[in-house]
């Protein structure tokens, strides 16, 4: 029976869409996990003497210890916000004859090796590798590691039971951000406590298994709850949402365009990923902080530029690179009324537009950093208006790829194609040297002034570039119904 | 009038459609009828200019549909969900495809009062999102949807699936009303012999992409279907 459970998992995992997608992006997504695996690794390995070196006077191990209650908390934060239990899995298996205790320590026994519980481990298994080598006492070590997975673990049970309660988030939020105030101000010693709690594990290893008792509690908890209500009205249960309907009317004004304008904000707003593109674009808005505050970028006036055009561009390029994928899943339809393609377009430009316009708006207090670098984001925004926004909608004409706007949004790259890797050339790369060769053989704001014009220019040839844009999305109209017709 | 002109369509050597010369004048109500891969639904993702056919041609009201976009202005459609846009509530939806129609806000609100029994409580006024509506109910709002903007020419791909008993009556009044001055065509697909043969005039079988059966709907038409397809 288990085999049989492992073998549909092995099916679902690889025949999921993340892996029918080309060799590049798998390549590419490889060593994004691989980047990451290995930087925890190198963490995990290099912190003992780290913390060494820069507090000889300090035992490693206790350092560790006492900012482990934090880690906890912002651990349970995180699992609280993203973590959910699979339980819709298990949907076609409810009818078949398999005992519900089995499907159920199934669910549980699955959601223990989810990522999230692996993740840290990485961190930490090194770590007591390394203490070990440094004749830490083994016992001691392997209890404390030990204490370690049965917490991660408690806390992936104990985020089920705390099931998506915001009063429970809020809880440990203000906990959390209690405790670091105690600290800060000195109340209590929140972090000697927590220390001493873990390095009394490492004294005496024997109270792990304070932890074993915990989690199989934890276990049963969620045994029971979920038994009970493997019914498709309780557990197994897709959420529906209420809908909310927000006044749009002031998008009027806009004339033939309205309606596309209203659609476009209510898509973003009410599907996962695209709120996420949106709420992301403003996170780019600190990008430049990377750059501008570090000494190193200063003088490399490219990457200066690089940085400038995230900062307002963030919503244009997100995105814009996936027009018209945004709308495939009901593209068959839009293609059967009647309407002017020009339109449709047109709205997503307005959009790219007005959200960059308020992007750079909000970049003012950048200026703070001098005014060469508030030129530069200046410069940024206006190419990101008069040539990107105008060249992300013909780029969008390549796309093939389908969008289930109901799938999550972080991480996921459903839609993507070699389209996307391409258009970083024009887009970014473009400006970057424009800027770069002016700068460095014209001097003075000749590199601003480059990058200007060239936005300007695409500004006012936005008509003649729209007839082109419009006539190859209209060329390629039955490619695109096909393409978005195909399950992604 | 709708002239389907030795329209045929291919996949690679596979040909799946293959229909010589049909007229279909102007109030006629169009049934189409043949089991699963018949080329139903290609024949009118054809007429909707959402396919290519390998060869031929169809003209709607004297427009040929992959030549000019006209006849959006007076041809509604509901094939399936991909149909609707799952994020808006209905009436979202109702609004940006009577928008599309040139209907203002208070047209869309008077069009839809006529079906009030035809949505029977299930549509408006629920707060939900077309996602999360039943398929019966999805089905509901997208034909509606198809006779926005007074159509000379409605075509609906198997309207009576996931409908309960008493909206399945309903429609087939609703369909008989809009022939009934003889200036809207209705064309519709279904599995369902005996609605199709009590709302349609005229019905087509289609068998592999063919026509086998063009016959003009009379008392006699449902055994006749009956003993055609009990094979």
């Amino acid at each position: 029976m288990i085999s049989q459970f492992l073998k549909l998992e092995w099916k679902q995992y690889f025949r999921s869409s993340h892996w029918q997608k080309g060799i590049v992006l798998k390549i590419l997504m490889g060593f994004l996990a691989l980047y990451f695996i290995i930087t925890f690794l190198i963490i995990g390995v290099g912190a003992y003497y780290i913390l060494k070196k820069e507090f000889p006077e300090q035992d490693p191990l206790q350092m560790v210890n006492s900012y482990l209650l934090y880690a906890i908390l912002g651990d349970l934060i995180v699992r609280y916000l993203m973590q959910k239990l699979p339980v819709m899995n298990i949907k076609p298996l409810l009818i078949l004859p398999i005992k519900k205790s089995k499907l159920v320590h199934y669910v549980l026994g699955k959601s223990s090796l989810s990522i999230f519980n692996i993740f840290g481990l990485f961190f930490y298994i090194p770590f007591a590798i390394v203490l070990l080598k440094e004749g830490y006492d083994v016992a001691g070590v392997l209890g404390w590691l030990l204490t370690i997975i049965l917490i991660i673990q408690s806390a992936n049970f104990l985020n089920f039971l705390i099931n998506k309660n915001n009063k429970v988030l809020i809880f440990i939020a203000s906990v959390f951000v209690l405790l670091i105030g105690f600290q800060k101000f000195e109340i209590a010693d929140v972090i000697g406590f927590g220390g001493s709690i873990f390095d009394g594990i490492y004294a005496n290893p024997i109270l792990s298994c304070i932890g074993i008792i915990v989690l199989a509690m934890l276990y049963q908890l969620n045994y029971k709850q979920l038994r009970n209500s493997v019914y498709l009205d309780e557990a197994v249960k897709d959420k529906v949402e209420e809908a909310k309907s927000a006044d749009l009317s002031f998008t009027n004004k806009l004339g033939d365009v309205a309606p596309f304008i209203k659609n476009d904000i209510r898509l973003i707003w009410r599907n996962k990923r695209t709120k996420t593109v949106f709420l992301m674009s403003f996170l780019f808005l600190f990008y430049g902080l990377i750059f501008f505050t570090q000494k190193t970028y200063r003088d490399m006036p490219a990457m200066l530029m690089f940085a400038s055009l995230f900062v307002s561009g963030g919503f244009a390029l997100n995105y814009g690179q996936f027009i018209p994928a945004w709308d495939s899943a009901h593209y068959k339809m839009l293609m059967s009324q009647s309407f002017k393609y020009r339109k449709f377009l047109e709205s997503k430009w307005i959009l790219m537009v007005a959200m960059t316009s308020i992007l750079y708006l909000l970049s003012f207090p950048y200026l703070y950093f001098g005014v060469d670098i508030f030129l530069m984001i200046t410069a940024g925004a206006i190419f990101n208006i008069g040539f990107n926004s105008l060249f992300l909608l013909y780029a969008g004409s390549f796309n093939r790829k389908r969008i289930d706007l109901n799938k999550s949004g972080f991480g996921n790259t459903q839609g993507t194609s070699a389209t996307q890797f391409i258009i970083i050339i024009p887009i970014m790369l473009f400006p970057m040297l424009l800027f770069w060769v002016f700068n460095k053989f014209v001097g003075g704001i000749s590199g601003y002034l480059a990058v200007v014009l060239v936005g300007v220019l695409a500004l006012l040839l936005k008509n003649v570039a729209m007839n082109v844009i419009e006539k190859k999305y209209i060329k390629d109209k039955y490619v695109m119904i096909n393409a978005f017709g195909k399950e992604a | 009038m709708i002239t389907i002109d030795t329209i045929s369509k291919k996949y690679g050597t596979t040909e799946v459609l293959n229909v010589p010369t049909i007229d279909i004048p102007t109030g006629q109500s169009f049934g189409l009828v043949g089991n699963n891969g018949a080329g139903k639904t290609t024949l009118f993702n054809i007429l909707l200019d959402l396919i290519r056919p390998t060869t031929g041609a169809i003209t709607n009201h004297n427009i040929v549909v992959n030549q000019s976009e006209a006849w959006k202005n007076f041809t509604g459609s509901f094939i399936d969900e991909s149909f609707l846009i799952g994020y808006l509530t209905a009436e979202e939806y109702f609004d940006f495809i009577g928008d599309l129609r040139g209907m203002n806000a208070a047209d869309v609100t008077k069009f839809l009062t006529q079906f009030d029994e035809f949505f029977n409580d299930e549509i408006l006024g629920k707060k939900k999102y077309l996602r999360d509506l039943s398929k019966g109910n999805q089905k509901k709002a997208g034909i509606v949807a198809a006779m926005m903007g007074n159509p000379k020419v409605v075509i609906l791909d198997e309207p009576f699936a996931n409908l309960d008993p008493t909206t399945q009556i309903r429609l087939k009044k609703i369909i008989k009303n809009l022939t009934e001055n003889r200036e809207i065509t209705v064309l519709i697909s279904s599995h369902d012999l005996t609605h199709v043969t009590e709302v349609c005039e005229r019905i087509v079988v289609l068998d592999k992409g063919k026509v086998v059966k063009d016959i003009k709907t009379s008392s006699e038409t449902l055994k006749e279907l009956e003993s055609y397809f009990a094979v």
